[in-house]
């Protein structure tokens, strides 16, 4: 009775605050301007499946790719067996599914224990990676502070979850071998788990009756634990990505990289200088900024770009302004997003629902003009991203707010404005030689 | 080099005797006005008179297409610019631009539309490829026959659009061996002129982006860079400079490459 109400209360809590900072989530990321993408469904759901759930991206750098497949694969896969962690926890049986699914039931465990091996090698690996053989792009400034324990906590959870399973699983094929189980005994002597009928007897082979008990229960606990506690976690973390990239893939520009959008507020303004007949497409007597200095002048899509982002630094490791010393690191673009995003999320909360303003913005505050006008519009971190984040759409919105409202430009680039105003060129040379070569 | 006068019809010459060309060629500013990039236009020139295509130029017709102005935030300024080349390619009834630059290409082919200027567009490289595939274009190695040729995109034909292998497959026709950067196609790394950063001083940092990209290729050792855009030309040009191999390695467009090999 005990464990019925503690498992009730971990399962409603668990759920309801995972709901409620997601809708926190959600309300922040349409904080965002609107943009409307629901054309080319089919492509759009072909590049999800392809990039999210089949992380083609990824295999750009095939060591990490397939070490992060065996996490994705055991986190996927793990699942399963919690719907018999549900049924178990609510009707107070164990391994109610066993008797019933037989050789399949036998199979998927041990498919779970397979593939929660190769994660803890992974997870291992990544840890080295991290802190031992310093990766340069994971160990860049941007990720001082919190981004580095975030992500060593997420790759302790990992390790102490896989733990947890072994411990359930190892304890209770001791129990089960020893007819002390809670499991239905179907007389074949073992549960034949392909990992735990082994290192079970290893581990825990000498434990008393009562011993296995407590440590089959701390496995189970603490994997359900884990579970919701991780679910919890996920709003707060770079870890979004595991739910947010498929969204995110799904809402790709599909375009061509090298089409910047075309500003239909500046449009308004130039057309009719060529056409007296031209019909505005915006809003008039809407207040207009051109550009963007916070992150509400953002689309939501960009916005989704930041908690999709899971900081893995191959945009920065692939920006030829970062890896010859500059400033810029788009990386830190999409995490400058994310906490500002973050901040004005919190003031909303704090202040039942409106924005009061705080003096801070993006640009500024998070993001400055020197890593803004670095950029070489290059395309090279936005083909790097393993979940088709655009950092590059937002430096160029940056670039026309410190343009187009603030005249903040480098002052060389006044220079090639003039020009391409008065002759056509960004140099001066005048438009009516502009044929001269053909004589030369 | 061929000394053949080369002859080049402005579109007004050509409207005034009520023709049309097959093609417009877009030369843009950097083919027009810089020393080194006016050579790629006339191999470009030399090659389209040298299989007798139909085209034309606007001369002083023809406008900065905007791609720096926009890239560097002017939207205002890129939208002026843009309504003006489409009114004067409007005007003339154009449909089919080959332009002698990436920006511009990319610019016309995907950023006009918007503005209601609908073209078919393609990069002097995908003209001589196609050239060459329907057998109007026959190429011989000539000069570069057996040379080491590495080949680096130009970001706004490669990733932005897409186009690795006309300029590789034009390459290849000349027999020569072809060389890889580590860090090429998808992955290929900006010569560090695209974004406006042409007409600025480089934030501070450790290296110059062109420097950096310089040393990559010279490692292959090569006789030519091969580049298809005249910005990474003069980026890479620098580059190969800064390492004093100018004498070992020359910084080539590939129109250069076929009108010199065909001594066109």
């Amino acid at each position: 009775m005990i464990s019925l109400i503690a498992f009730i209360i971990i399962v409603v809590f668990g759920t309801y605050f995972f709901v409620s900072n997601s809708k926190k989530i959600k309300r922040n990321i349409f904080l965002g301007k609107p943009k409307t993408i629901n054309d080319n469904k089919s492509e759009r759901l072909k590049t999800m499946l392809l990039i999210a759930f089949g992380q083609k991206k990824m295999f750009a750098k095939p060591l990490p790719a397939i070490l992060h497949l065996f996490i994705y694969a055991a986190f996927i896969i793990t699942q399963i067996e919690l719907i018999e962690i549900f049924f178990d926890g609510f009707t107070g049986s164990h391994r109610a599914f066993r008797p019933a699914l037989g050789s399949f039931y036998t199979f998927m465990i041990s498919l779970i224990e397979i593939l929660s091996i190769l994660a803890f090698i992974a997870t291992v690996s990544f840890l080295s990676r991290r802190n031992l053989l310093k990766i340069p792009r994971l160990v860049k400034s941007e990720l001082n502070g919190w981004p580095k324990l975030d992500a060593n906590l997420i790759l302790f959870a990992e390790i102490t979850l896989i733990c947890f399973i072994f411990m359930m699983n190892g304890a209770d094929e001791v129990l089960y071998q020893k007819n002390w189980s809670h499991a239905i005994n179907l007389n074949d002597g073992s549960l034949n788990f392909s990992i735990s009928k082994i290192i079970g007897p290893v581990l825990f082979g000498n434990m008393s009756e009562a011993g296995l008990h407590i440590v089959e229960r701390i496995g189970w606990w603490g994997h359900l634990l884990m579970v919701f506690g991780f679910l919890n976690y996920l709003p707060f973390s770079k870890h979004l990505h595991i739910l947010l990239a498929f969204p995110n893939t799904y809402f790709s520009n599909l375009n061509p990289k090298g089409q910047i959008n075309t500003l239909a507020s500046v449009t308004d303004v130039v057309a009719p200088n060529f056409n007296p007949e031209y019909v505005p497409q915006t809003d008039q007597n809407a207040p207009q900024r051109f550009g963007v200095k916070d992150v509400q002048d953002l689309t939501w899509k960009n916005l989704l770009d930041a908690y999709s982002c899971t900081e893995c630094g191959r945009c920065t490791a692939a920006c030829p302004q970062n890896a010859t010393g500059k400033l810029l690191s788009p990386r830190k673009i999409m995490m400058d997003v994310r906490d500002r995003l973050t901040e004005v999320g919190k003031n909303i909360d704090a202040n039942k629902g409106t924005f009061i303003d705080d003096g801070k913005s993006l640009l500024g505050n998070y993001t400055t003009p020197e890593e803004i006008w670095a950029c070489n519009t290059c395309n090279a971190c936005v083909e790097a991203c393993p979940v088709n984040i655009n950092p590059l759409e937002i430096i160029i919105e940056i670039r026309r707010y410190l343009v187009m409202e603030q005249s903040q430009n480098p002052a060389e680039l006044n220079g090639m404005f003039t020009n391409i105003e008065n002759n056509g060129a960004p140099w001066q040379f005048s438009q009516a030689d502009r044929a001269n070569w053909i004589n030369e | 080099m061929n000394s053949t006068p080369i002859k080049v019809p402005t579109m007004a010459e050509m409207a005034a005797k009520g023709e049309m060309p097959d093609v417009l060629f877009w030369v843009g500013c950097s083919g027009s006005f810089d020393d080194r990039a006016k050579k790629i236009t006339k191999a470009i020139v030399r090659i389209l008179n040298h299989v007798g295509i139909k085209f034309a130029i606007l001369a002083h017709e023809e406008g900065c297409t905007g791609d720096p102005a926009k890239r560097a935030g002017n939207e205002f300024l890129f939208q002026m610019q843009a309504m003006q080349n489409i009114t004067v390619l409007n005007g003339y009834n154009i449909k089919k631009i080959v332009t002698g630059c990436p920006h511009c290409f990319n610019t016309i082919k995907n950023e006009y539309p918007a503005l209601n200027g609908h073209y078919e567009v393609i990069h002097h490289t995908q003209l001589v490829q196609q050239l060459i595939n329907d057998g109007k274009l026959k190429v011989e190695g000539g000069e570069f026959k057996g040379k080491k040729i590495v080949y680096h995109d130009p970001c706004y034909l490669g990733r932005a659009n897409n186009v690795y292998e006309a300029p590789r497959e034009v390459i290849q026709k000349l027999d020569v061996e072809l060389a890889e950067m580590k860090r090429s196609k998808e992955k290929g790394f900006c010569c560090g002129a695209g974004g406006a950063q042409m007409f600025k001083e480089a934030e501070k940092g450790t290296k110059e982006v062109n420097v950096e990209r310089a040393e990559e290729a010279l490692a292959h050792n090569p006789d030519v860079i091969a580049v298809g855009c005249p910005f990474c030309n003069t980026m890479m040009t620098d580059g190969v400079k800064h390492f004093n191999k100018e004498n070992k390695t020359q910084v080539l467009d590939v129109a250069e490459l076929i009108a010199k090999a065909n001594d066109l």
